[in-house]
């Protein structure tokens, strides 16, 4: 069990980014340890450097201090055993889903299947995600939550230890949306992955968590608090909306989000970059500094506005 | 709206045309040079059809020749089997569609030998910010170097490396070549070094997560993203190419389309300024055919067929 309990550990990791002004703390001294097969969420403002977690943990960033340690070894390079589902998709425009799956499970298992062997996997990994019916078009003939369907079975395909979601459905329309995040229920189910995702929508982090973590405010973002979501599996999401557990623990993200690191008018829109760089999140929260008083006071009237939706 | 269409699309191209040559048939026979009048299109037409009939002229005079030089071996040897039979090529003149085909040979080999050097080396240049700064001064200080100005150079240069008693090709050919390989190398080069440089941030990142080795990267990645940067560039280059192979072929004496117009010019007859203006018009057609083959040939190769391929 102790085993199981140190499958991912994110230890004091901390990053500095050079900016013209002298360096600049985005993370500080960020603690977190994820069992196998445990689907968490980490969520926050635009801006907090959630989406620099989830790169460090991918090792396309380096941290300055701390570390991360994946099955007892020390992540300092990119790989495939943590695979990333890009938000904007990430395919190779010029290969059809079939070839874009089939690029990342030649490059992880050259030697270790047969050609018939790769061809399978393959085309289980797109049944998974629905997408089967549309494997030789391209990116730009299928619609962007297609595209996402192939971006998770391409990252499925590598059989990573840790599947990394950034913002994976943040592009997407709200239908499009709910759809996906079924379709990755459905898929964890069935695998028991373990799931880190970046997110940045309060019902999406409740549905699809067993832990939400949510993150302080940058400059030298931490994670402020952790809750469990004590929902049983499999979720439906139209019956939880009345659920209480489901009420309890959208209030208390929301309670985090706007009363305790009150941004709100930040949290409203959908985040476009992948990954925010020290310079964009060091004006946003300067600007959010002056219009502070503002901003707590819109993020009541939202919630205000969302909570009979819930209820 | 469908009558505006066909109108752009048809009658607007014809109607300028037709403009052009109306105020070229009136204003040239205004203007009195040495030579005569300057040519209107009626005698520029003219012109085009004697060079077509020069051409066959000669074209039968040659076959002529060798059947006449066959039917002399043949008695030769009939008469002593032992005799030796010399066989000799024809030495007619070239006429101007000999010169076109020279031209195009000629633009050709110093095209692609261009692309050969520039792509690849555009592509470490893309991928090496280092090469790039090692690079960059050099492609600034050449590019913008005339066709006349390589040419002294490059001829004596291939007059010292490339001799023998019996040179496979013409040192005229090679100085062209050579020089039209130096001018067009640029936009081919640059191009390709943005077009790699300029890779998705999102398509780096997954080949690192994938762990892609450095080759399988340039040929799975780099080669398809940058692959409408490098056609730019090429079309670039090649328009370049034709229009500096002229200027060499001038100078170089190589027997082309360059050669052609300063032979006549030379030449001074009556004739002379209508067949420069068929070869003017002529160059002018060959070289939007040879952008048109280039654009076919990106609408093949590229994945990209919703760019905008003018």
């Amino acid at each position: 069990m102790t085993q199981e309990k140190e499958h991912l550990i994110l230890s004091q990791v901390s990053i500095d980014f050079p900016t013209p002004q002298g360096s600049f703390r985005a993370l500080n001294k960020v603690n977190l340890k994820i069992s196998k097969g445990e689907f968490v969420s980490i969520i926050g403002h635009s801006g907090c450097g959630k989406s620099t977690v989830l790169n460090i943990v991918a090792g396309l960033y380096q941290a300055t201090e701390g570390g991360v340690i994946l099955d007892g070894r020390e992540v300092n390079q990119p790989g495939p055993e943590r695979a990333v589902v890009f938000q904007n998709h990430s395919l190779l425009p010029w290969l059809s889903a079939y070839e874009n799956v089939e690029l990342a499970v030649k490059q992880v298992f050259r030697g270790k299947k047969s050609r018939a062997e790769m061809k399978d996997w393959i085309m289980h990994n797109l049944k998974l995600v629905h997408m089967d019916h549309a494997m030789h078009k391209r990116p730009a003939e299928i619609s962007g939550g297609m595209k996402q369907r192939v971006g998770i079975a391409r990252a499925l395909a590598m059989e990573p230890q840790v599947l990394l979601l950034d913002e994976p459905f943040g592009a997407l329309d709200a239908l499009t949306r709910a759809h996906l995040q079924d379709s990755m229920m459905e898929i964890q189910a069935n695998l028991g992955n373990t799931v880190i995702m970046i997110t940045h929508d309060v019902d999406e982090a409740v549905l699809l968590s067993d832990r939400i973590v949510m993150m302080s405010n940058g400059p030298a973002a931490t994670v402020g608090e952790i809750l469990e979501v004590k929902l049983p599996r499999p979720r439906n999401r139209v019956a939880m909306a009345e659920d209480p557990e489901y009420i309890r623990c959208r209030q208390a993200v929301l309670r985090f989000l706007y009363e305790r690191h009150g941004r709100a008018e930040k949290a409203e829109q959908p985040t476009v970059v992948t990954a925010e760089t020290p310079a964009s999140s060091a004006t946003e929260s300067s600007v959010a500094a002056s219009e502070e008083p503002a901003a707590v006071g819109a993020a009541v009237i939202e919630m205000k506005k969302k909570q009979p939706k819930a209820a | 709206m469908d009558t505006k269409h066909n109108f752009q699309t048809y009658i607007a191209p014809l109607l300028g045309i037709l403009v052009f040559l109306v105020i070229w048939q009136i204003g040239a026979p205004r203007i009195q040079t040495s030579l005569g009048a300057v040519p209107g299109p009626v005698q520029v037409a003219g012109q085009f059809g004697q060079l077509v009939n020069e051409h066959w002229t000669e074209r039968t005079k040659a076959k002529e020749f060798y059947q006449r030089q066959e039917e002399r071996n043949a008695q030769k040897l009939a008469e002593d089997p032992q005799a030796e039979v010399k066989i000799r090529p024809y030495t007619g003149r070239k006429t101007f569609f000999d010169q076109i085909l020279t031209s195009l040979v000629t633009v050709m080999v110093g095209f692609i030998l261009a692309a050969l050097i520039a792509i690849p080396l555009g592509i470490a240049a893309g991928l090496s910010p280092t090469i790039y700064a090692a690079l960059n001064p050099l492609i600034q200080l050449f590019k913008p170097v005339s066709p006349l100005a390589w040419l002294p150079i490059v001829t004596m240069i291939v007059s010292a490396v490339y001799s023998g008693n019996d040179p496979m090709l013409d040192k005229s050919f090679i100085n062209s070549a050579i020089t039209v390989l130096l001018c067009c190398l640029w936009p081919t080069l640059i191009n390709t070094t943005v077009g790699v440089a300029n890779i998705s941030p999102d398509l780096q990142n997954v080949s690192k997560v994938l762990r892609l080795n450095r080759w399988t990267y340039i040929r799975k990645i780099v080669l398809p993203s940058a692959i409408p940067m490098i056609f730019t560039g090429l079309r670039l280059s090649l328009g370049i190419a034709w229009m500096v192979l002229i200027a060499a072929e001038m100078l170089a004496q190589n027997p082309g389309l360059g050669k052609f117009v300063w032979d006549e010019f030379q030449n001074g007859s009556s004739d002379s300024l209508g067949r420069i203006m068929v070869a003017v018009l002529v160059i002018g057609l060959i070289g939007f055919a040879l952008d048109r083959g280039m654009l076919m040939l990106q609408r093949k190769v590229s994945w990209d067929k919703s760019a905008a391929l003018r």
